[in-house]
């Protein structure tokens, strides 16, 4: 008997459940170090270095290197503890959130000012998008 | 003996929090998400309470992934500004009321909601930004505070009609408190908007009007929408409402709307606000 997921066919979502929260264990806690300055340094003097560090698998870090948040989060990453990364970058979760949307940080901004994504056709996955 | 009187709901978004700290307050962008808060900021004046019961979630800041507390409750005397990566905020340390939340803790326990005592903890931008957006920039909060983190990040959260309970279990133990204090309790998060994927920015106005409006009428009903109903409508992050629903199980079944405030954007978030006082 499996658990019943029914968050399944919401379109452009992962929800962060127990299956991608044991799956992103490490990526996560990876990007909690990133709270302390001394680590944030480690980090931006040599990525790959630190990275190594972790017991991360090697999609999750080559996630991490492109900076690729739809990328992390397939990988088990969570938005909160991602933003530990975009936040090291100097980065606001707006433009983390549009990097995600395939908009320019512009492009979104302007959707946010005018109302922000529609929900009519981004209920179920196969509708058509109105906005 | 100790009476709750009031409740507030209010987002969180770290970037307004940042637009207190820096005084962009009145730029074109942030006034008029601001400006729903003037007749807030009196009406705390005028009704400030002993102790503030702050229902809100950690952003993974004092909770990582290695425990996950569903519902913890703050016994602490104090609870500093935490350091999310950008330096912590410029805000007085909040104090804590362990009196009053060592004693609602053990009587919710023996209610049968298993909370965790958390005795020391920093605190992030979901518990005072809610702070600063109604008491401004004071160098030492006006009043104590029991932070009550939920989780909401990892899912799934607590259901809707838990959290209300809940409330209601929380009004219950206030009022067994002997000393007489006057009790607000907040619950802060939302409203629709999520922050993640493709979807990132979605926005549902309607059934944000619905829920501030139902907050009042028929609490009820809301306790019972299922979480697939909130991850669809209202985002993925917007399920952090079931908070709201702590908040008005502990106000009691009668409550007058004295404000609300809704604007969009607060960066990725339709930001909800609204004051209910207990009749």
């Amino acid at each position: 008997m499996a658990l019943e997921k029914p968050y399944g066919d919401v379109p452009g979502t992962t929800v962060f459940d127990a299956e991608m929260a044991r799956k992103g264990y490490h990526l996560n806690q990876f990007c909690m170090s990133l709270m302390k300055e001394e680590n944030r340094k480690r980090f931006l003097a040599d990525q790959r270095a630190y990275l190594d560090e972790w017991p991360m698998s090697e999609e999750q870090k080559l996630a991490v290197l492109a900076r690729d948040y739809n990328r992390m989060i397939a990988a088990g990453g969570n938005i909160y503890f991602l933003s530990k990364m975009f936040a090291t970058d100097g980065k606001s979760f707006q433009f983390a959130a549009g990097s995600m949307t395939g908009m320019t940080q512009e492009e979104y901004a302007e959707m946010m000012l005018k109302g922000g994504r529609s929900i009519e056709g981004n209920r179920y996955k196969g509708e058509k998008p109105n906005g | 003996m100790a009476r709750i009187t009031a409740g507030a709901t209010m987002s969180h978004v770290p970037v307004v929090g940042r637009a207190i700290d820096t005084d962009q307050t009145g730029t074109d962008y942030w006034k008029p998400a601001f400006a729903g808060f003037e007749f807030s900021k009196q009406w705390i004046k005028d009704n400030l309470p002993d102790v503030i019961f702050l229902v809100y979630n950690d952003h993974a800041t004092a909770f990582d992934m290695k425990i996950i507390p569903t519902f913890g409750i703050g016994c602490g005397e104090e609870f500093p500004p935490a350091d999310e990566g950008y330096g912590p905020r410029p805000v007085p340390t909040v104090k804590g009321a362990p009196d009053l939340a060592w004693h609602i803790a053990q009587s919710v326990i023996e209610d049968e909601f298993d909370l965790t005592i958390i005795n020391e903890m920093k605190v992030d931008h979901g518990l005072t930004v809610p702070l600063s957006l109604m008491f401004g920039k004071p160098t030492e909060w006006p009043c104590r505070v029991i932070p009550f983190p939920v989780n909401v990040v990892l899912y799934p959260p607590p259901s809707g009609k838990r959290c209300y309970a809940l409330g209601k279990a929380i009004r219950k133990a206030v009022e067994k408190f002997d000393e007489d204090l006057n009790v607000h309790i907040w619950g802060t998060g939302g409203m629709s908007h999520q922050l993640q994927g493709p979807r990132a920015g979605l926005i549902n106005r309607e059934w944000d009007k619905s829920f501030l409006d139902r907050l009042t009428s028929d609490p009820d009903a809301l306790a019972r929408i299922p979480h697939i109903e909130y991850v669809r409508e209202a985002g993925s992050e917007g399920i952090e409402m079931v908070m709201w629903l702590i908040m008005r199980g502990a106000l009691g079944d009668k409550v007058e709307e004295v404000h609300r405030h809704y604007h969009v954007p607060a960066s990725n978030t339709a930001l909800g606000h609204i004051i209910l006082e207990t009749r």
